[in-house]
């Protein structure tokens, strides 16, 4: 089936073709039109699931990993303020190992208030053991949906999925839905490894000395390597009974580039046009973008800049006090290569709260980094009023 | 009113240990006392949900655990939510028959919970809520909470500046949503929390009960006198032994025969530093309280 349908409507098909059992949501803007489409859904029956209607997000997490730990498919939404209210609860879903599927629409941190998108929602919860993917289109939102179920109850640890706000929250475009026993076909029922059982009674969660405590979060990190893999062969099961695909990573007109910028989210469809402007000129540009960052795909990164000149990251995102935490993330998988291999790397700050990202500012990027100076580490920022 | 029978419906539950010796709680616990009998009565069919609490610590460490029933440790906050969800886990994956049981301090639920809690009662989930309680954060080194009553010492009301507000009425709050079942118990008569366990399994909806629950570090009183603490908070009507189903039918468990307040203070340390007259300042308001609380018994009689 193919409709028109907002990234947020696609989120929720999402969840309802991998017949999410328990949904636990608060509404937060822009993330609303998620849960009032998964409400609707499930009341005229096209989701069998129970939807737990909380009051926090707080609350909404906790709905999550209640029901995961009783062995149900669960599934939430939120945004900025909402998703840092869950933070608590995030920690624990991960290092609880429930698979839990979220779908975060990202906006901007208050104060002031701003309903518009950046990345700092999310990038604030980096650390807290989920797998992250970044989407770039509503059909990418409605499929990885799907995959992040698969690669999530593999290595049974959560994910999160996050989409921009308004730029794909708001925006419609033709999706193609799987039916149900389609992806049925791909994501089998849950089947969690261990559960709550009357009959096999465990108690989880209870106090661990120092004795224990660093082999739980080392496991977790070699769940977080072999997610790699898992999600790689979950995106090619994807395109082989789909038809659509997206790698870990995209790159675009990368094969013979000096100049590379990465993006993510929205960000990457325009730079995709941009790019396609600055080839018509004569620039040796091309495009990376990042769809994965937790676990972060360090050998596929490295070897797709190892060798170019100079690369530009695009940080929708600002870690005050250090820079963008892609540009970051970026330095830290090249720093390991041989020097002559090594690109410089630069950083540059570019709409936050939502502020446009136009083809003519990423333009400017790509020449920027063409002529400036030696990399020094320093950020800079794109479109600064006076 | 019939006198509450101690130890009769006690025995009916007594062959069944669900919670075992080598749990870690203080000699003395009265939490540790209300579990098992919780436990004896709900059976082993029935999942414990367990925030941060003196209970997350006295199920054991990993990989132990004192309970044979499946343990969950969730976020100090979220006991209610967690047990809320674990019930709709169940449903979707079409498993019945089994007590989903929210069993939390007076913290949980007094303070960091509260919403949830409110929430919970609100959606009238259909878990089992137990507040054990035991007036103050003990687990963490007995601070105040607002299950706390007025006069007590505690590490963080000391000396002069002893905690001077009321008590939080927990069951009148929750009577407020209109929930199922809510009712209060203690160790001391293990017959009315029996009963009270066995009422609540046979309801569904949010229920909730709450249990005074004697602790003898943080109420710097005798091991030996838990019980009769409890048995003394209720016949001095400090804590008045009740149930209100739906919100508005209250029925008193026991009309206990009048003792002092007095008697109910002397056994705990909490309360030294206190002069005749807050002592009788405390005595009031318990009167105040019950007379309230015959009042409301017979509202709906009036209705």
């Amino acid at each position: 089936m193919q409709k028109v349908l907002t990234g947020n409507e696609a989120a929720a098909w999402g969840a309802m073709c991998a017949q999410a059992q328990v949904i636990s949501a608060y509404p937060i803007t822009p993330q609303t039109t998620i849960i009032e489409e998964l409400a609707n859904l499930v009341a005229n029956g096209m989701l069998d699931a129970r939807f737990i209607k909380v009051e926090s997000e707080h609350s909404a997490m906790a709905g999550c990993i209640g029901a995961q730990a009783a062995g149900a498919r669960t599934f939430t939404a939120t945004s900025s303020q909402g998703l840092a209210l869950m933070h608590e609860l995030l920690h624990w879903a991960a290092l609880g190992r429930l698979p839990v599927v979220m779908a975060d629409v990202n906006r901007a941190m208050a104060p002031g208030w701003s309903i518009w998108t950046d990345q700092n929602d999310s990038l604030a919860q980096r650390d807290t053991g989920w797998l992250h993917y970044y989407c770039e289109s509503n059909q990418e939102v409605l499929d990885t949906v799907i995959q992040s179920y698969k690669v999530a109850e593999t290595v049974d640890l959560p994910v999160m999925l996050v989409l921009d706000a308004f730029f794909l929250s708001h925006t419609y475009e033709a999706v193609h839905i799987p039916s149900q026993d389609e992806t049925a076909k791909y994501l089998p029922p849950y089947k969690p490894s261990i559960y709550l059982d009357v009959k096999d009674p465990h108690a989880f969660g209870g106090i661990v000395q120092q004795d224990v405590y660093m082999e739980f979060r080392y496991k977790m990190q070699v769940a977080m390597n072999e997610a790699l893999e898992v999600a790689e062969k979950a995106d090619d099961d994807f395109r082989e009974m789909f038809g659509r695909g997206y790698g870990l990573i995209e790159p675009y007109r990368l094969d013979d580039a000096d100049y590379v910028l990465v993006t993510s989210g929205t960000v990457a469809s325009t730079a995709r046009v941009t790019v396609d402007d600055l080839r018509e000129k004569g620039h040796s540009v091309g495009m990376l973008k990042i769809r994965m960052l937790r676990p972060f795909p360090f050998e596929k990164v490295r070897q797709i800049l190892s060798g170019r000149k100079r690369v530009a990251v695009l940080d929708r995102n600002i870690c005050v006090g250090m820079g963008g935490i892609f540009t970051q993330e970026i330095r830290n998988a090249m720093y390991h290569i041989p020097e002559d291999k090594r690109p410089s790397i630069y950083g540059y700050i570019v709409g936050l709260g939502g502020r446009d990202v136009s083809p003519e500012v990423i333009a400017s990027i790509a020449e920027d980094v063409q002529k400036r100076a030696v990399a020094d580490g320093e950020q800079v920022w794109i479109g600064l009023k006076e | 009113m019939e006198a509450l029978s101690y130890l009769k419906h006690f025995k009916e539950v007594a062959e069944h240990e669900i919670m075992h010796s080598g749990h870690v709680a203080c000699p003395g616990c009265g939490a540790a006392i209300a579990m098992r009998l919780a436990l004896k009565t709900l059976g082993r069919d029935t999942m414990l949900i367990i925030p941060a609490c003196c209970w997350a610590v006295i199920d054991g460490p990993f990989p132990y655990s004192a309970c044979s029933v499946p343990v969950y440790q969730t976020a100090f906050e979220t006991a209610s939510i967690t047990a809320g969800a674990v019930r709709a886990g169940l449903d979707a994956t079409g498993k019945k028959g089994i007590n989903v049981v929210a069993w939390a301090g007076d913290g949980g639920t007094f303070d960091i919970g509260f919403g949830q809690l409110s929430a919970c009662a609100e959606r009238n989930d259909n878990i089992i809520y137990v507040c054990y309680d035991n007036e103050a954060y003990m687990n963490t080194g007995i601070q105040r909470s607002s299950a706390t009553p007025w006069g007590a010492w505690t590490s963080t009301t000391p000396g002069s500046d002893y905690k001077k507000e009321r008590k939080k009425n927990l069951l009148e709050i929750m009577a407020a949503h209109r929930i199922p079942y809510a009712a209060s118990t203690t160790v001391a008569y293990p017959d009315d929390l029996v009963l009270k366990f066995r009422k609540a399994m046979s309801i569904e909806g949010f229920r909730l009960i709450h249990i005074f629950s004697p602790c003898p570090p943080g109420h710097k009183a005798l091991e030996k006198n838990s019980i009769l603490e409890a048995r003394y908070a209720v016949e001095s009507r400090v804590f008045p032994l009740y149930e209100v189903e739906d919100g508005t039918k209250y029925t008193l468990s026991m009309d206990p025969p009048t003792r002092p307040v007095a008697d109910y203070l002397d056994l705990q340390g909490r309360f030294r530093h206190l002069n005749k007259k807050e002592r009788s300042f405390i005595q009031q308001a318990v009167d105040e309280e019950w007379t309230r609380l015959m009042h409301r018994m017979r509202i709906d009689e009036a209705l």
